[in-house]
């Protein structure tokens, strides 16, 4: 089943390897901020609805119905502002999409803010972009800059009679922050520990102010959504995963990048047209993380024929998440992979929730012993059981992500964990195992 | 949460230069006044700056006077969030990123070169230059893996040949341009590496 490749004049961001220029200039010869005024005198309604009939799911890695988020903040402002927050704290392993839409596609992102802005009554937006993407900050404000000079965002933005600033905020290298009330609380001046739900932030988020929060690329996307229609959109792709996505291709592939393709576009056929291929051919796959590191990996047999959207994937028993495709070959060592993972999750943990702080170490030490086979079968019991122990256990949902992708090697890999674990020794070494401290860090001295 | 140390030695005061007072006044603009304490992250970032790359305890002193917050606070943030150096780091400082997606393209070579070229231990100042090195948790740009981070540059699609070259530049003083180091633009598919050669869309 050849499905056609996504065509060029659906694609909506064209400029995605700056191929045509990044500057306000250049973007608005694409399209971009064209008729936005009007599009804003449409009304709240009309906008919300038109994103409604899109269909479009965030793109953040939960897939929750963007226009039914947008519905929730209040219709009126009450004695209290909203807040718009767009979410750029991109950290998930295997994922680089909304790097290059503030590096080469910000005018998108900026306009989206406003439409998004007015549709939510927020008259203050903050993007809040990790701290490690500091050129792409200094990018973005440039670009915001230049908005601001043709008098598209401030006192009356765009001719709508809307008033609308953004400002960035940069983050510090916590993955957690990413979790949309741990994002909050950093913009707070806080650590940034989730907080419990409910209350949602669209009801009591950023300084106890109804906030709307966002990700970069589900933002990035609405104002070309209004120009063409909600239908236009919602044609792409399959029924309830609709539209088009980046996809962000990594790992054992002969030509890794990011690529817009429709949604539930195959696997297979994304790898084989748009990467080149895995390295050593479609049959030296050994596993592929569909949607970072988050998602529970598939084994080849599943690869072959899944197609890549929220509920297929989900169907296996793993997600679409942020869309960051890494492929593994089988010259990797899966488990040590997978302790790579696990120990990104040790380091990233808040600390809030004990099943996740210590679960996590947990995870990877286990995991750690197996790929270095000094593991026991008794082991790898317990291993299963620490992910079911911090699975829905947790305030946010980063003890999940800690422990799928764990479980999904227990699924699929039992075999190969199997034949690296010996028997319980039967008379046991006392060995000297400093459990609560960060064993890779002991190895160097310096911690 | 990473595990952090404070550095022994501390000077007794920090005060903010006039370039940097200025800025912070524009920094406490974008959040509403009784909410000014959001700024401790951006304040944070320029004491840093300020300071060769590290932050002392006098500063986090200072800024908790500046927002009124607890001093406890603002510690606390500086020592939760990786970004801070609690301790001075090399002129040129550099982040390797080791998670999963850089090191299925060989991110434990470009460790095994930073140990022989600039220090066995991480956080340590090289001998030769001004450099030093850590390893990191993923940087965010894994379709062009390895990668390091050096100061506020990329440095992309590296390999052993190149990243050497870039640590003996850095320890030379003649650091080379940040970027893709297999002259691809930004994050396009190469199609040289399309075996069948198949038109890319």
């Amino acid at each position: 089943m050849e499905k056609n490749m996504l065509k060029e004049e659906n694609k909506i961001f064209k400029n995605l390897y700056n191929e045509y220029g990044w500057r306000i200039n250049d973007s608005i010869k694409r399209d971009d901020w064209k008729n936005t005024g009007s599009i804003i005198s449409k009304g709240r309604e009309w906008i919300i609805n038109e994103i409604k009939t899109s269909e479009l799911r965030g793109r953040g890695g939960a897939g929750f119905s963007t226009g039914l988020k947008w519905s929730f903040a209040p219709k009126e402002i009450g004695s209290r502002p909203h807040y718009l927050v767009i979410n750029a704290d991109e950290s998930e392993p295997g994922t680089c999409k909304d790097r290059d839409i503030i590096r080469f596609e910000p005018q998108k992102l900026i306009e989206g803010c406003l439409i998004a802005g007015y549709a939510v009554n927020a008259h203050v937006c903050y993007i809040y972009i990790r701290g490690e993407y500091l050129n792409e900050g200094k990018r973005l404000q440039e670009a915001i800059n230049q908005a601001y000079e043709k008098k598209f965002l401030g006192k009356n933005a765009c001719g709508s009679g809307w008033d609308f600033d953004i400002h960035i905020h940069y983050g510090a290298g916590a993955y957690i922050c990413g979790e949309e009330t741990a994002l909050l609380e950093s913009m707070e001046g806080n650590k940034g520990q989730p907080r419990l739900k409910p209350p949602f932030p669209a009801l009591v988020g950023l300084y106890g102010c109804p906030t709307i929060v966002n990700n970069v690329e589900t933002i990035a996307v609405v104002p070309t959504i209004l120009r063409r229609g909600g239908k236009w959109f919602a044609s792409m792709g399959k029924p309830k995963n609709t539209g088009s996505k980046i996809f962000c291709i990594s790992g054992n592939v002969n030509a890794p990048c990011n690529v817009e393709e429709e949604m539930g576009v195959p696997l297979k056929e994304l790898i084989e047209k748009h990467a080149g291929g895995v390295v050593g051919g479609w049959d030296n796959l050994q596993a592929v993380i569909p949607g970072g590191s988050s998602m529970p990996l598939l084994p080849k047999k599943i690869c072959d024929t899944i197609t890549m959207d929220f509920d297929s994937l989900i169907e296996n028993k793993s997600g679409l998440g942020t869309a960051g495709i890494v492929v593994i070959n089988k010259q990797q060592d899966i488990v040590a992979c997978m302790a790579r993972i696990a120990r990104f999750y040790k380091h990233e943990s808040c600390g809030q929730c004990t099943p996740c702080r210590e679960g996590s170490g947990w995870m990877w030490r286990i995991l750690d012993r197996v790929a270095k086979r000094k593991a026991t079968y008794s082991d790898v019991n317990l291993l299963e059981d620490v992910t079911k122990q911090i699975e829905g256990h947790t305030i946010c949902a980063f003890g999940e992500g800690s422990a799928w992708p764990v479980q999904g090697l227990l699924r699929h890999f039992k075999e190969e964990i199997d034949s690296r674990c010996r028997e319980e020794p039967l008379v046991k070494k006392k060995i000297n195992n400093p459990y609560l401290v960060d064993q890779h860090l002991l190895e160097n001295k310096n911690a | 949460m990473s595990l952090k140390k404070v550095h022994d030695k501390q000077p007794d005061n920090f005060e903010f230069n006039k370039k940097n007072s200025e800025e912070i006044d524009i920094i406490l603009k974008r959040y509403p006044k009784k909410n000014k304490k959001s700024a401790v992250m951006p304040l944070l970032y320029l004491a840093q700056k300020q300071n060769n790359n590290w932050i002392p305890l006098a500063a986090m002193k200072h800024i908790a006077n500046l927002l009124s917050m607890p001093y406890i606070s603002v510690y606390e943030i500086a020592t939760f969030y990786s970004m801070y150096n609690l301790a001075p780091v090399g002129k040129h400082f550099i982040q390797v990123c080791t998670t999963t997606p850089c090191l299925l393209r060989g991110a434990d070579k470009i460790v095994k070169l930073c140990k022989e070229k600039i220090s066995p231990k991480e956080n340590e100042i090289s001998k030769k230059g001004d450099c030093s090195w850590v390893e990191v948790e993923c940087l965010g740009a894994c379709v062009s893996a390895p990668m390091i981070q050096i100061n506020d540059d990329y440095y992309e699609d590296l390999d052993e040949k190149n990243t050497s070259e870039i640590l003996e530049s850095l320890i030379n003083e003649k650091p080379l341009k940040p970027g893709s180091y297999r002259g691809r633009k930004n994050t396009s598919p190469e199609k040289k590496f399309f075996t069948n050669g198949e038109k890319h869309a």
